[in-house]
């Protein structure tokens, strides 16, 4: 027996028919839709996959496929500061991996894992395209450019007053 | 300096609204475009101009919109603003200080290629240069530089900016292609190239951001201003971004052929602290890695390319005395490993193998053996992987070993890094 989801909000998806009905292939609205159900749930669960695809009319299967091919769709629950920190290779010479070990200290966790308090998730992630700023780390939508520890310890600190 | 021209918005006060745009200048090269070229000239002028596409392969974009077939419609234009080459940043700058200028860009070659509809691709850890283009594309359709009979002149755009999800070979233009179809971003088997068979299986031309963005001046100034900067073969401006090793990273506009020295030295304010330069990363970090011996080769496609290098995306990363280049190397491994799609089989498991061949390098594990075996499986990828990640990946191994060798050879001697403490 089908399972009955109800894990989008009607807002979504109506906003997800919308962006079927602009593009000349509604499949192309996948990725806008996937990224407009992480916004409101913060990762995709299999439930909300599972709803996406109703609604963009695909496959679970070709959704699901989809989700996991793209580095920045979350297919497991996140902080609600999720800080990915760019190790590639402009921000390598200038002591990325420095800023690493600096916040696992900091957080008191690894990278890939998330506070008790699921506040923060650390990531390590490739090029930001932001090399000549480096090192540089992006919290959620926001970028944070030429750091050095002392600016993630002011970071961290604004967004534990949040 | 010489006077800016692409970057001629950059650091101007709200400089990606469309009213500071069109207070200075913006928005002059379209109303031109329509009224005095049909889109046939147009596309003749781009020819004539010798704009070469600036995403790394350099292929002359006039050339390359030629190839669409006559009558068939529909057609699309994708601009492509992944960005992904590690090093390369410049068309983030564009993007988030002078949205219009790509848009009116974008909008010219539309109509010299008769498409009526066209994507801006942009990677999706971009947040803030998307946002930025939504707004900006708003508004040229509230100025009625987009959507129906434009300008009176009975061309009509709609252009879509849609946001990648963090995915490299997206921005392979094939790849991109199956990612705006909705799918995973896996690349197509070429023939049919996109110009005959593209997105939705239609005619389709894809430009990189700086190539779209030179539109404008060409059609303002002409092909002979353009072909009067640079060389014969690789005419025009180019934006050159640096990083690593330098005082002053950031983005330069520079003519073409400008020497790598000029760059480094009188615009990138020398390397950091003073130290000497050990190698140099010229077009991105797929391009092969050159030494200091080469400081004054002239920017431009063919005199990288007679080095055993390439021009690339123009990403230059400097390296400077102290810094361990298996480390560097088996860094951008990692990273190629991580992103191939997996399609092919060279690419998925070479790029895995080259990893860990060179973290047992870097970590005190290496064998005399794993040079010929590096080069060996580098061999195996080159050219027969499905597309050019592959040999993207290959670059930093070749070149690195082809430099430093006694480098290599010290690790595996001695059981370490000589850089780690």
């Amino acid at each position: 027996m089908r399972r009955e989801v109800h894990v989008l909000s009607d807002k979504v998806k109506s906003e997800i028919q919308q962006l079927k009905a602009r593009y000349p292939h509604p499949n192309s609205a996948l990725l806008p839709a996937l990224a407009l159900a992480q916004k409101e749930h913060g990762w995709l669960s299999p439930e909300v996959l599972e709803e996406v695809a109703e609604v963009m009319e695909l496959s679970p299967a070709q959704v699901g496929s989809v989700a996991s091919f793209y580095t920045m769709f979350n297919r497991r629950p996140v902080g609600k500061y999720l800080i990915q920190v760019c190790t590639n290779v402009a921000c390598s010479l200038l002591g990325a991996e420095h800023l690493v070990e600096h916040l696992k200290q900091k957080l008191g966790i690894g990278v890939g894992e998330t506070t008790p308090d699921g506040r923060f998730t650390l990531l390590e992630v490739e090029c930001l395209g932001s090399c000549g700023t480096a090192p540089v780390m992006q919290i959620n939508d926001t970028y944070y450019e030429n750091l050095t520890a002392e600016k993630v310890d002011q970071i961290l600190a604004e967004l534990r007053s949040r | 300096m010489a006077e800016p021209i692409l970057l001629r918005n950059v650091g101007v006060p709200d400089s990606h609204t469309i009213e500071v745009y069109m207070q200075r200048g913006g928005y002059q090269a379209l109303p031109k475009a329509l009224k005095e070229y049909e889109p046939a000239a147009l596309v003749d002028l781009v020819k004539r101009s010798g704009l070469r596409g600036r995403g790394g392969a350099g292929f002359p974009a006039g050339v390359k919109w030629s190839f669409l077939p006559k009558g068939v419609y529909p057609r699309y234009l994708v601009c492509n603003a992944d960005e992904g080459e590690p090093g390369t940043f410049k068309d983030r700058v564009l993007i988030e200080h002078d949205p219009h200028g790509l848009i009116e860009g974008i909008i010219i070659s539309c109509y010299a290629c008769e498409v009526n509809t066209a994507f801006i691709y942009i990677r999706g850890e971009y947040e803030f240069g998307a946002r930025r283009l939504e707004q900006a594309v708003q508004e040229a359709y509230a100025h009625g530089f987009l959507g129906k009979n434009i300008l009176g002149s009975g061309f009509n755009l709609d252009l879509i900016v849609h946001r990648g999800a963090g995915a490299y070979i997206c921005g392979e233009e094939t790849g991109l292609l199956t990612s705006l179809e909705g799918d995973r971003g896996h690349p197509k088997l070429k023939p049919p190239f996109p110009a005959s068979e593209g997105l939705y299986r239609k005619p389709t031309v894809i430009n990189n951001v700086e190539t779209l963005f030179n539109v404008p001046f060409i059609v303002e100034r002409g092909a002979e201003w353009y072909t009067s900067m640079g060389t014969e073969k690789s005419p025009g401006l180019k934006l050159f971004c640096i990083s690593g090793h330098v005082n002053k990273p950031g983005v330069y506009e520079l003519p073409l052929a400008t020497p790598l020295r000029t760059l480094i030295y009188d615009y990138a304010g020398g390397p950091l602290e003073g130290k000497p330069i050990k190698a140099i990363i010229p077009g991105g970090s797929s391009t092969p890695m050159i030494t200091p011996e080469n400081l004054d080769v002239p920017l431009d496609y063919e005199s990288l390319a007679a080095i055993g290098t390439m021009l690339g995306s123009g990403a230059v990363i400097v390296i400077g005395e102290g810094t361990c280049i298996v480390r560097t190397v088996e860094r951008l491994a990692e990273f190629y490993r991580h992103e191939s799609c997996g399609k092919c089989i060279p690419c998925r498991e070479g790029t895995d193998w080259l990893y860990k061949i060179l973290h047992r390098i870097e970590h005190g594990a290496g064998r005399e053996e794993d040079l010929p075996l590096l080069l060996d499986i580098c061999s195996n990828i080159g050219g027969k992987s499905f597309c050019p990640l592959g040999d993207a990946a290959l670059g930093p191994v070749r070149s690195s070993i082809a430099h430093f060798r006694d480098e290599y050879l010290q690790h595996i001697r001695d059981k370490r890094c000589p850089y780690q403490d």
